[in-house]
Formats: C-alpha cells, sequence, structure tokens
C-alpha cells in the first residue's frame, strides 16, 4: 500500500497523476461536469400561482357557506308527534300521554323501579343531604360518598374487583372502548350493535372489522384472516391489541349473544372481551347479573363489561366492572370520566337503592321473564307481523311480514299502529333510528319493552289492543 | 423586551401611541412567537390593548406573565429528578428489590398487553405519590364549605383508606359559581317535589317516550334566559358537545378550534369527520389567518371550497381563565362567513351584570351566535347541558341529535332544579336574590383576585373569570400547598402536568356567590402566609391592580 511521503510536493503529485489508470481519468472528469451542470443548471419549480390582495378579497367574497342545518320544518313528523306524545307523570307501569293513562310498553322501565317508594325516598333523602348537582369533576371534590358506595356495591353485585361509574348511560362504553383500543389495534365488533358502541368505535380510531350479526363462524373467519397476517407480520402483531366488542342483549334485535362460543374463541385467538349488558343488566340470570349469570360463565373470561343505570335500573348514568388494573385504567383514561361533572347525588343514591332492591327480591327478575314469556305468546298471534326477539327477552321487536320497498311506507304504517293503540290505551313506539348514520340500518318495527309488574289482566289487554291495531291498519 | 414595571407605567399615563407601539412590536409577533398557553412569553400584562380602542377593550383586562426563568429550570430540574428516580425504583421492582405493588397485568400467554409498560410510569412514579391531592371524596353538598373524608396511606399513597373522620374545609374548588348548590331553599324544594310527581329516572328517549312536561317547561325557560328561539337540553354537559358537534359539522367541512377547548368539543370535533385547525389561544390575528387561508385555499388536495367553517370557542377557559375575544370574533364570522359555537360551560351564570354569560358580558345579541351551548353543573347547581338558537336549528337538533334519538333524557328533579334557579337569576322568583349572586360573584372575584396581585402571586386571566388559576410552577410546590391548605380548612384544587404545560403547574380557585367575605379574607390570610413560606410570589409585576370590586354594588 502506498503511504504518502513525508516530503509531499508538486512532482510527487504529477507523478502520482501520470501512474493512475485512464479510465479513472475520464469517470472524475465526468463527475466533475456532472456536478458542474447541476449547480448551473435551472432547478425545476413548479408554477407557483400568487394570488393578489384583490383576487384574495374576491375569492372571500365569493365563498358562500352551506346552511349550518338543513330546513327542518315546524310539522317535521318526529317533532310533531314529541308534541303530540308529551308525558306528564312518572313513567311507571302506566304512563299519561294526551291526558290518558295508558299502560306503558315502551320505556325500559323493566323491573318497576321507577315510583317506587324507596327509591323516591332515597333521592329525596338526597337532595336534603347533597343539594342536587355536584358542581365538579370526580377529580376535583365531585366525588361524593355515595358515588363510592355505589361504586363498591355494583362490584360486589356483579363478583368482580372493581367498579366505575359514569353519568351518562351513552357516555360509559362510548369512552371506555377509546381507553383502551388505539390506533393501529384491531376491535371484531357484532352488526348489531346499539349507537353508543358505534361512536365509542370512531372515537379509538382502530381498525374496525365488523361480522354478521350474532355469527360466529363469521367472527371466526375474520380471525383466522387475521391469524394469516399476522404470520407475515409477527413485529406487528406483536403490538396490536385486539377487541370483541359486543352487546349482552341487543336492543335492535332482542336477541342474546352466544357467549360460550365468544368466550372459546377468544381463547384460542387471544382476543379480548369488552361486552355492553345494558339490556342484559338486572333482567338475565337468576338474580339479574346478566349474560355471564344466564350462561353460568366466569365474569372473569369477559375483560370489561359495560351497563348503563337507565334501563333496569331507571336512574341515570352508568357503569363499567371487571379487574381492577382493567377498570382503574378509565380513571385516568376515561374521557367521559375524567372531564365530566360526576353523577348528580341522588342519582347514584337512587341506583344504589335499586341495586338493593333486585338483590334482596330475584322474584322481580323471574317475574319479568314470564311476563316476557306471555307477552311474546299473545304477540305472536297477531297475523301479518313477526316478533324478533327471544320468547324472555324484555325487548321486542314488531316487525311486518311483508315489508314493502319503501321505508317510509312502512314506518308510517307502524306509526299509525302505534298511534291508534295510545288511542286505546296501550303505549307503544316505533322503534327510532338515525337512519343516515347507522351503519347497519335494523328494518323498520314497533319496540315493545316488558315490565314485571304488569299482570296477566293487562298483558291480556295489551295484546288485544295490538291486534286490534294492526287489523284495523292493515285493513285500512 | 419591555419591562413590566415601565409597561404598567405608561399603562397609567393611558398613553395610546405607546400601546400601539407595543401593540405592534409584541403582538403582532404572537402568531410567530407564540407561547404554548397562548400568550406570549416574556411580555403580556393586558391582552386588551390592542389598537383598536372600543369600549370592551378598555375595560378588558387579562393577564399572563412569562414563567420565570429559574423557575423553569428547576421545574424541569425537577421533574428530571423524578423521573431518573422513577426509572431507577422501576428497575427495582423488576428485579425484586423493591415490593411491587403495583396492580399490573397478569402475564396472559399469547394476549397483546393491554397497557404497553411505560405508559402508565407517569402514573405509578409521580401521580401515585402524590395522589390524595384529587379525588377526594367529599361527604355533604359542595357548597361553601365541604366535608372531606379524610384519607390516610401507609405505604407512600399506593392504597388510600378512608379513615372516618370528616374534615369541614372552605370549598374554594367547585364550580358552584352562584351558590345553587344547596339543600335547602327553593331550589331544592322544588326538586324534591318533582320527584314524587314524576319519579328519578326517564327510562326512554326523547324521541321515544322520555320527554315530559318538565323537559319542555326546561326547554322554554333556557331559551328564554338565553334569550334565543329555542332550546333542547340534554342530561350531560359533557355529552351534549360531543354527541352534538356531529350534527353540525360532517366530512368537507371545516372546524377551526381554540387550542385550549375542553376535551368534550375535541372528541365531539373528531367524530365530525370534518377537518379539524387549531388556532392558538384566544388569539384573533392566528384565526383570521386560518380562517382566511383556508377560504382562499379550499379543502386540501382537491382545492374545493369549503362547505362551512365552524369556529368553536369558550366563553370562560377552565384552566386559564381568561374570556373569549368575542367581539372580535364575531366581526371575523361576519367578514368570512364562518359560523360560531360558543361553549359557556363555565361562563354562564357566572358572567356578566344579568348572569347571562359571555353575550351578557359584552353586551352583545346571543341571537348573533349560531350555537349557544353550555352546562348546567355549574352556575346552576344541577347536571346536563343545553344547545340554544334559532329555531331551525333546534328542530333540527330534535329530530337528529344522537342524544335526543338513542339517550335517555334528563332525570325530573335535576330538570327541576335548573328551572327554579333560573327563574331565580332572572328575578322571577326569590326577589333580587338572583342580582345579589350575580353581584356578589363579581365581587368575590375582583377582590381575591386584586389581592393576590398585590400579594405578588402569578394570576392568570380576566379580572372577571370566577376561575381564578394562581401559578406555582414546581409539582412538589403544588402538592406542598394543596395538602398544607387542605390541614388548615381549605379545599383548593391544584392541576398539573400533563393538564397544563409541564412548566405550568397552577392551584385554581373558583369563586361563589356563597363565599362571603370573612372566607375570602382567611383564604387570603392562609395563601399570604403558604406564598411566603413556600416563595410562590413570583410575580414582578404592579402590584397595583389597575380595577376594583367596588364596581359592582352589593345587595345585602
Amino acid at each position: 500500500m502506498e503511504t504518502l511521503p513525508a516530503t509531499w510536493d508538486m512532482y510527487d503529485l504529477f507523478q502520482s497523476f501520470l501512474r493512475t489508470p485512464t479510465y479513472h481519468l475520464i469517470v472524475e472528469v465526468c463527475l466533475v461536469l456532472l456536478i458542474i451542470k447541476l449547480i448551473f443548471s435551472k432547478s425545476y419549480k413548479p408554477e407557483k400561482t400568487v394570488l393578489s390582495e384583490k383576487e384574495k378579497d374576491e375569492l372571500i367574497a365569493e365563498w358562500t357557506p352551506e346552511p349550518l342545518v338543513p330546513d327542518i320544518p315546524e310539522d317535521h313528523p318526529i317533532i310533531k308527534l314529541m308534541e303530540k306524545n308529551i308525558v306528564t307523570g312518572p313513567p311507571g307501569k302506566y304512563i299519561n300521554i294526551r291526558n290518558k293513562s295508558c299502560i306503558n310498553m315502551a320505556t325500559m322501565n323493566f323491573l318497576g323501579m321507577i315510583s317506587n317508594k324507596t327509591i323516591e325516598e332515597e333521592a329525596v333523602r338526597c337532595i336534603k343531604k347533597y343539594g342536587v348537582g355536584s358542581c365538579g369533576p370526580r377529580g376535583f371534590y365531585g366525588t361524593m360518598d355515595v358515588h363510592l358506595e355505589l361504586e363498591s356495591h355494583l362490584a360486589k353485585f356483579m363478583n368482580c374487583e372493581e367498579a366505575i361509574i359514569y353519568s351518562y348511560g351513552f357516555a360509559t362504553i362510548s369512552s371506555a372502548i377509546p381507553a383502551y383500543s388505539k390506533r393501529g389495534d384491531i376491535i371484531y365488533c357484532d352488526e348489531g350493535v346499539s349507537f353508543a358502541i358505534q361512536k365509542g368505535l370512531a372515537a379509538s380510531r382502530s381498525e374496525i372489522r365488523f361480522f354478521k350479526h350474532n355469527d360466529t363462524e363469521d367472527l371466526e373467519r375474520l380471525l383466522i384472516e387475521q391469524q394469516q397476517k399476522d404470520k407475515k407480520n409477527p413485529k406487528k402483531a406483536k403490538v396490536t391489541r385486539r377487541f370483541i366488542v359486543i352487546e349482552g342483549l341487543y336492543l335492535n334485535y332482542g336477541d342474546i349473544c352466544p357467549l360460550p362460543k365468544i368466550v372459546e374463541l377468544k381463547w384460542k385467538y387471544k382476543v379480548r372481551i369488552f361486552m355492553e349488558e345494558s339490556f342484559s343488566f338486572g333482567v338475565l340470570g337468576s338474580s339479574g347479573k346478566g349474560v355471564t349469570e344466564y350462561y353460568g360463565i366466569d365474569i372473569d373470561e369477559i375483560d370489561l363489561i359495560a351497563a348503563s343505570l337507565e334501563n333496569a335500573i331507571s336512574s341515570i348514568g352508568g357503569f363499567c366492572v371487571g379487574k381492577k388494573y382493567v377498570i382503574d385504567h378509565q380513571r385516568l383514561s376515561g374521557l367521559g370520566y375524567c372531564f365530566s361533572a360526576s353523577q348528580p347525588p341522588l342519582l347514584a343514591a337512587a341506583a344504589t337503592q335499586a341495586l338493593g332492591i333486585l338483590e334482596k327480591d330475584p322474584g322481580l327478575v323471574t317475574q319479568l321473564k314470564e311476563n316476557c314469556l306471555r307477552v311474546h305468546e299473545g304477540l305472536n298471534k297477531i297475523e301479518g307481523v313477526q316478533i324478533v326477539g327471544l320468547p324472555f327477552s324484555p325487548v321486542k321487536h314488531i316487525r311486518l311480514v311483508e315489508p314493502s320497498d319503501d321505508r317510509d311506507l312502512d314506518i308510517q304504517t307502524l306509526e299509525l299502529v302505534a298511534d291508534r293503540s295510545i288511542e286505546n290505551g296501550v303505549a307503544c313506539t316505533v322503534a327510532r333510528y338515525l337512519e343516515k348514520e347507522e351503519k347497519f340500518l335494523p328494518p323498520p318495527s314497533i319496540r315493545i319493552a316488558v315490565n314485571c309488574q304488569l299482570n296477566s289482566t293487562e298483558i291480556d289487554r295489551v295484546v288485544t289492543v295490538l291486534n286490534d291495531s294492526f287489523n284495523q291498519v292493515f285493513s285500512l | 423586551m419591555i419591562g413590566r414595571g415601565e409597561l404598567n407605567l405608561l399603562k397609567m399615563e393611558n398613553s395610546t401611541k405607546f400601546n400601539q407601539e407595543y401593540y405592534d412590536r409584541n403582538v403582532n409577533n404572537n402568531i410567530t412567537k407564540v407561547h404554548k398557553n397562548g400568550h406570549k412569553n416574556g411580555v403580556n400584562g393586558k391582552n386588551g390593548n390592542g389598537h383598536i380602542q372600543d369600549d370592551w377593550k378598555k375595560d378588558f383586562h387579562e393577564s399572563f406573565e412569562e414563567t420565570p426563568l429559574v423557575a423553569a429550570i428547576l421545574t424541569y430540574l425537577c421533574y428530571f429528578v423524578m423521573v431518573v428516580i422513577g426509572y431507577i425504583r422501576e428497575n427495582f421492582r423488576y428485579y425484586g428489590l423493591e415490593e411491587d405493588k403495583t396492580i399490573s397485568e397478569p402475564k396472559l400467554e399469547g394476549f397483546v398487553p393491554l397497557y404497553q409498560s411505560w405508559e402508565s410510569f407517569y402514573t405509578r412514579n409521580m401521580y401515585r405519590r402524590v395522589r390524595d391531592c384529587w379525588n377526594r371524596p367529599i361527604a355533604s353538598k359542595a357548597g361553601p364549605y365541604i366535608d372531606v373524608l379524610e384519607r390516610k396511606s401507609e405505604d407512600h399513597n399506593w392504597h388510600l383508606d378512608i379513615t372516618g373522620k370528616k374534615l369541614n374545609v372552605m370549598n374554594l374548588g367547585s364550580y358552584n359559581y352562584l351558590g345553587f348548590s344547596e339543600n335547602t331553599g327553593a331550589c331544592a324544594t322544588s326538586s324534591i317535589d318533582s320527584v314524587s310527581q314524576a319519579g328519578v329516572g326517564v327510562c326512554s328517549t326523547r324521541q321515544e317516550y322520555g320527554y315530559s312536561n318538565i323537559h319542555k317547561e326546561l326547554d322554554t325557560v333556557t331559551a328564554e334566559f338565553l334569550g334565543v328561539e329555542a332550546a333542547i337540553t340534554f342530561p350531560m354537559g359533557f355529552a351534549t358537545n360531543s354527541m352534538n358537534l356531529p350534527c353540525f359539522m360532517q366530512k368537507g367541512c371545516l372546524l377551526l378550534s381554540d387550542e385550549l377547548n375542553h376535551a368534550s368539543l375535541v372528541l365531539g370535533s373528531r367524530l365530525t369527520g370534518a377537518t379539524i385547525r387549531v388556532f392558538k389561544h384566544n388569539n384573533i390575528k392566528d384565526l383570521e389567518k386560518k380562517l382566511k387561508t383556508a377560504i382562499i385555499e379550499g379543502q386540501p388536495r382537491t382545492h374545493r371550497a369549503w362547505k362551512k367553517i365552524l369556529i368553536v370557542v369558550e366563553g370562560v377557559y377552565s384552566m386559564e381563565g381568561s374570556i373569549v375575544r368575542l367581539p372580535e370574533i364575531l366581526e371575523l364570522k361576519k367578514k368570512y362567513k364562518a359560523y360560531v359555537y360558543l361553549d359557556e360551560a363555565h361562563s354562564i351564570g357566572a358572567l356578566g351584570p344579568h348572569g347571562r354569560g359571555v353575550t351578557d358580558y359584552f353586551g352583545i345579541n346571543p341571537k348573533e351566535i349560531d350555537i349557544m351551548m353550555g352546562t348546567f353543573t355549574k352556575s346552576f347547581g344541577a347536571a346536563g347541558g343545553y344547545i340554544g338558537g334559532s329555531k331551525t336549528l333546534i328542530n333540527y337538533l330534535k329530530a337528529n341529535s344522537h342524544s335526543a334519538v338513542y339517550s335517555c333524557s334528563m332525570s325530573p328533579p335535576v330538570a327541576k332544579q335548573v328551572i327554579t334557579s333560573m327563574k331565580i337569576i332572572m328575578g322571577q322568583m326569590n326577589g333580587n336574590d338572583g342580582l345579589r349572586r350575580i353581584r356578589q360573584l363579581a365581587w368575590n372575584t375582583r377582590y381575591i383576585r386584586r389581592r393576590l396581585q398585590e400579594m405578588g402571586f402569578i394570576v392568570y386571566g380576566n379580572k372577571d373569570s370566577p376561575v381564578v388559576p394562581v401559578l406555582i410552577y414546581y409539582p412538589t410546590k403544588v402538592v406542598a400547598l394543596s395538602r398544607k391548605c387542605l390541614a388548615e380548612g381549605l379545599g383548593i384544587v391544584v392541576v398539573g402536568f400533563p393538564a397544563t404545560p409541564i412548566i405550568e403547574s397552577r392551584a385554581r380557585l373558583c369563586l361563589s356567590a356563597s363565599h362571603t367575605p370573612e372566607m375570602l379574607d382567611k383564604t387570603l390570610e392562609l395563601f399570604d402566609k403558604f406564598g411566603t413560606e413556600l416563595k410562590l410570589k413570583y410575580s414582578k409585576k404592579s402590584r397595583i391592580a389597575d380595577y376594583r370590586e367596588d364596581d359592582s354594588i352589593l345587595i345585602s
């Protein structure tokens, strides 16, 4: 190897120059030329349009925004109906609409907790002690002893380590999902899930894969698909969390999720389960603990259970239960928990009281089940409609057997039926959806909610009235 | 850079010329050199000293002050030490040298962990040590005095146990602005009556059978209170934002959102699917620049014109205590044909000579604002939220709001509390009790702000904002102050990172009309004492406040 000599001068330089091979020189010269060309050539600039101030002003003046909201006429059918069906008094077993007392087959007061005297007394006691509002989020003096009591009571009732309460049912699951599932994670979700879950999914920004309603084969197909993708990219698979999001009892279908099979898939494909039990809590299982109790599945198999307190418990709010390490995370990451005022103490106390009643008297749940079966049997006799939902489900949908192609027309038909039955003393409602926003819009239906306090004469009356109303409308 | 003293001296001379210079030199630079919190580092003084000397600007005093350099450096150092110690102890725990008291996730073979291990590093190592300063349970109404349940920990806050002892402390933490968090009086009585009349729960949505005469009354009273054509109400304030913003904006629309907007607005904006651009806090120049470019350039890539543009602002910002520069925003609204969404969570009831919020404060017709949103949690001592606006807007919401279709409507006793408190504020009930509360709150606010400034604390925000943030900077001092105050019978709220920028931890006082002058004096005395003890009086600004509480004439 040649090293630089100590006395390096022009002569040596010239000598080494002469010794270099010709091709080397040619390459060097070419490189130098190229650099010179690059330096002096004009760089490419896309033509930039510079607008003058005048042009800018013109653009601003020309721009006309769309109206903030589309014009809704004052006599929009929904608004008209809302004003017509204004409720007075407590919406208990009987509900006062149009100055008429109707049997209530529309509100989710499954266990008859509304107008329960002990609950009302408890609420009054609470107002006398705490006032109405809590005036702060949980973090800043908004945690009252009644909240802690409700949380521990819920955890005990559900045999879970920890419970967390939210001040609104809708905010519960829609805050819980994005607390865990982030961008890049995968959520497998049933097509039949409620709107609150759909909003939670959107807020999480995760990858959402819908499987057909209650179709575990379809779910497994998606899971296998993912397994194959994972094999190709194991690095990514290692950090991608996966969740199955299901409902216990589907509001939109009145049926129950096939939990045993889903739990099996959970362990087979290593996916966590989040279950929303708004309509099964207090309804299913021998003591009203929900779907897990119904199937006899250990509650620890489900990673997170969320439910609202607005149905069977008849208060306002929601809760999540699960293992401590799961639930505690929401205390700092659940948006609707951290950044919202806490639940008004009177509503928390009412919920605790209702939970106590349910605990003391599991007969309510049995009674509800009996009523559901009886209502189901009765409704099945009506001609021209089909009853969607399990016989023991307190939520049932009455759909037309032969729907027309026009959704609006069907809704109008059902609306007429509902209207007639109110006139005859039975309050029921057409299930309402935001048609443009639902991912998978269920067919139009009249939604029936069953109350455990109904006796057999009342149920017979309901069936007769509905039957007559349908017959009348069909014969129009 | 101009010294603070000099600035104030010149302010006293009321030199418009100087203000112009000052504005050009500093405020105009705001666009390029703005401090994270929306006020320029170094100089702030009064945000209101703009070149247009409108009437409202003469009375618009907002104070912000730069973090002192020493405090900033030491605060960073403080966090650095905590991180290092935390890291060392994490390792100790990992190798079993220290008992691991975290409730961590059990290892499940094959499952991807629910949390990344570093995710809760801050929670485990910093927040945990001081978590007794938050989530303090109380066993009373959130009135002027509260019963805080004492908590003790044997193991450095890994576990907090309620001892059963109740500490009766002054409450300067709850958002009880007008003092309606009461368990006796007209509001409580009407709520109690409504329990037997209408029950506690509703179990149905507004479009089905969850719309009762109480809700109708509430809607009407709210609209009357706000001075708008119509209003609709919801049972949760947070959800009012997050569930209704998507009704107004869709893909192809632009949302211009203040950088300090509340989490519910951020979530709601995200759910709309519209493009979101953030402007600097209360910075009209920046907003105008963004508005102008948006309209000129149209949507990104396609350059199609935006369908609509919505400016989303809050009335009073809950962490800064600043008041939105609404008149200027409305000028921009007119000039650029944008819509305005005003969240009055903290300002409704608490601001303005009639308690009607920020529009009342500036003397603006509320009908000029497209969407008036607010909550019932704060000034009205209830829970829930409302949206007010034109009839068309509200009809649209009645038919299309997520909340009206899919979730429960308000609990009757809660609704009744709102109705009664609104009627009191409007003067339709209890004589001039409403006005008394409004005036008292205004007096209390200015009094506390003036005195704190005189003591040398750095206080953020507008002179009329009942949210009073006092800057503490050091996370350690924040905790010390909170604990000392509680021990001496004063409940305050302290906030640190991540709710604030890392070097701007603060204590926050929320004033209420139910605070008596004696309580305020006691509070100030404690602040004075602890401020000296903990060296919290950082302000280099003049200690002479240029407003007085006497402007608010009290009614006894």
